[in-house]
């Protein structure tokens, strides 16, 4: 089942098998070009593989936007360690609820993808770190496991071929931190999910110490595309130095909420007005968040540009995972922040003091003014707090926590301020919620 | 410790997804799952995993203290997860949260006195777009007003 109804404007390269009939079965992958893309690539010597991937443009799609076929090229070619393939599917990013339907609605797609990376790099074993909350994905990618390597498609000697490789999931079990890609491996080595110090980086030393290619579930996604059509053709879709389509996952006041894949580069303001509707109950657009809770807000009046990695970079925020958060005129700003960094300060691992400190501090500032308590001093001390963690801590979520926080103070000042003094939240008695 | 077959089987193949040597890896997924039959982490259930992985009862807890999803305590029957972060929040996912405490008479991670209930606010369920979210155990819900939270209590309690 769909959750929303699909756009006229959206170009369908990862989403094209979402809803066919026969549901997302072998079959129907494999009357749809299913493995197509492994079948070039088993053509391809390695090196080629990674060189349709860099030409793809491909930018990592779990927020920090590395170029995949880069990433890919730093694993040491004859190294005599085994070599890993992991999936990251701990999909926690809020605003962010894409790689779920990209597992729901096409599991093979990146089981292909990670066959593909693994042939590029010759690993014999893959793993997909799936979030615990996402129980029937398991399940779904599981089916798809069995039933590709019952027709040949995974294990020994695929299509005859000579190459092994296996796929197995790996559930979490509730912590955001395991999103970052080194706490992830920690968690899979059976560890509390902390990050490592890098370098090494995964691609050097990653699971269990070995060269390992780690990549999130929409980019592994792409892969098939890209050996199927070759990389120039996926990197022709989105914007010169940011290749393809992403899937844009729409929230919060517009008229039509959904996840729709579009080309890099698609404009934000057409992407709220004629994909998504516009804002609700004819309302005014107050802000977005564009690229999950991490990303630091636009205000309205900043949102008419390009969706891509360097044009968020310029306008002082991030495209991230592509949460794209909507919020009308009517919303309290402290009142969105205060819960934005509660979940921060909630998901801190602990590890290192600014991000443990700093999170909990700003938690306990901000929500003690949206409640009222606030004092003259709170505003400039909470955006001092935030600037001392950024670049201090040993992953991004420090940075992760204090770039929307230091943007919701600066740009939204005056509604904080009016609760200082005593004064009342001005959105209290029209609380944002489901209209009746 | 005696686990059902059917758990057994599960924590077989699991233990197989790993290199000869690694079984450590086994940790996480192998807490999940058998709290899933068990209803939380027992000091017995810390003993067990630790006897079968090699582990000191001491490196279990110190994992199995890290992720939310393990808990001490046990949840009802049918634990209620509404997530009220950001895009749940601006669809109104708090005054969910506020109505299902209502309804049911108990507070955040407590459990009605038969045992049935129990509500968790959690974090990003990835249900974003779909907003009010929650999960009862493993099952997701969608665009959850309060009408629908009342329908949705009724359809369990009737199930009882």
């Amino acid at each position: 089942m769909l959750y929303n109804e699909p756009s006229p404007l959206e170009v369908k390269v990862l989403t094209r098998r979402f809803g066919l009939p026969g549901g997302p079965t072998l079959a129907t992958y494999l009357a749809t070009d299913g493995f197509a893309g492994f079948r070039k690539a088993l053509q391809l010597k390695p090196e080629e593989i990674i060189e349709q991937v860099k030409i793809s443009n491909l930018r990592g799609r779990g927020g920090a936007g590395f170029p995949m076929g880069l990433k890919w090229g730093f694993v040491p070619r004859g190294s005599d360690r085994p070599r890993y393939i992991v999936a990251n599917a701990d999909e926690g990013e809020p605003g962010t609820c894409k790689d779920r339907l990209l597992m729901e609605h096409d599991p093979h797609q990146l089981l292909e993808g990670m066959l593909i990376a693994a042939r590029a790099v010759d690993a014999r074993a893959g793993y997909i770190y799936v979030r615990g909350e996402y129980r029937y994905i398991i399940e779904i990618l599981d089916r798809a496991i069995e039933e590709c390597r019952a027709a040949g498609y995974l294990g020994r000697d695929i299509l005859g071929s000579g190459f092994d490789f296996e796929v197995y999931t790996h559930s979490g079990a509730g912590s955001y931190e395991c999103g970052e890609e080194s706490a992830l491996l920690e968690s899979l080595e059976g560890k509390r999910g902390v990050p490592r110090i890098r370098p090494p980086f995964p691609a050097v030393a990653g699971l269990y110490r070995c060269p390992t290619v780690l990549n999130n579930v929409e980019s592994y996604s792409a892969v098939p595309a890209i050996l199927r059509d070759g990389g120039a053709a996926f990197a022709a879709l989105g914007t010169p130095r940011d290749g393809g389509t992403r899937l844009f996952c729409v929230s919060g006041h517009v008229n039509r909420p959904g996840v729709y894949e579009l080309p890099v580069g698609f404009n934000l303001l057409r992407l709220l007005n004629e994909v998504a509707g516009g804002i609700r109950g004819g309302r005014k657009l107050k802000a977005v968040v564009p690229g999950g809770s991490s990303c630091p807000v636009l205000k309205a009046s900043e949102c008419d540009l390009s969706l891509d990695f360097d044009t968020l970079a310029k306008a002082g925020s991030m495209l991230g995972s592509a949460g794209v958060i909507v919020i009308d005129e009517d919303t309290c700003m402290a009142r969105v922040a205060a819960r934005v960094i509660r979940f921060y300060a909630h998901e801190s691992c602990g590890w290192c003091i600014p991000c443990r400190e700093g999170t909990a501090w700003l938690a306990k500032l901000l929500l003690r003014l949206h409640e009222g308590g606030g004092r003259r001093g709170d505003l400039d001390l909470a955006v001092e707090i935030a600037r001392n963690m950024l670049g201090r801590t040993f992953c991004p979520l420090g940075d992760a926590a204090a770039m929307p926080t230091i943007a919701f103070l600066e740009k939204f000042r005056d509604e904080f301020e009016a609760h200082l003094d005593g004064g009342q939240c001005l959105f209290e008695k029209q609380p944002a919620g489901v209209e009746a | 410790m005696t686990f059902s077959p059917e758990l057994e089987a599960r924590l077989a193949k699991l233990l197989a997804s790993y290199p000869a040597g690694q079984e450590r890896s086994a940790l996480v997924p192998m807490l999940l799952y058998a709290q899933d039959e068990v209803g939380r982490i027992t000091p017995e259930l810390v003993a067990e995993v630790a006897r079968r992985l090699r582990l000191q009862p001491a490196q279990v807890e110190e994992v199995a203290s890290y992720y939310s999803m393990l808990r001490q305590r046990a949840a009802g029957k049918h634990h209620i997860q509404i997530c009220t972060n950001i895009s749940c929040l601006l669809m109104g996912g708090g005054e969910l949260f506020e109505h299902a405490c209502r309804c049911l008479g108990i507070g955040n991670k407590e459990v009605t006195a038969d045992g049935k209930f129990s509500i968790e606010e959690v974090e990003c369920l990835g249900a974003c777009s779909w907003a009010p979210a929650l999960q009862v155990n493993y099952d997701y819900h969608h665009g959850v007003t309060p009408e629908k939270f009342d329908q949705l209590l009724e359809v369990l309690r009737q199930a009882e």
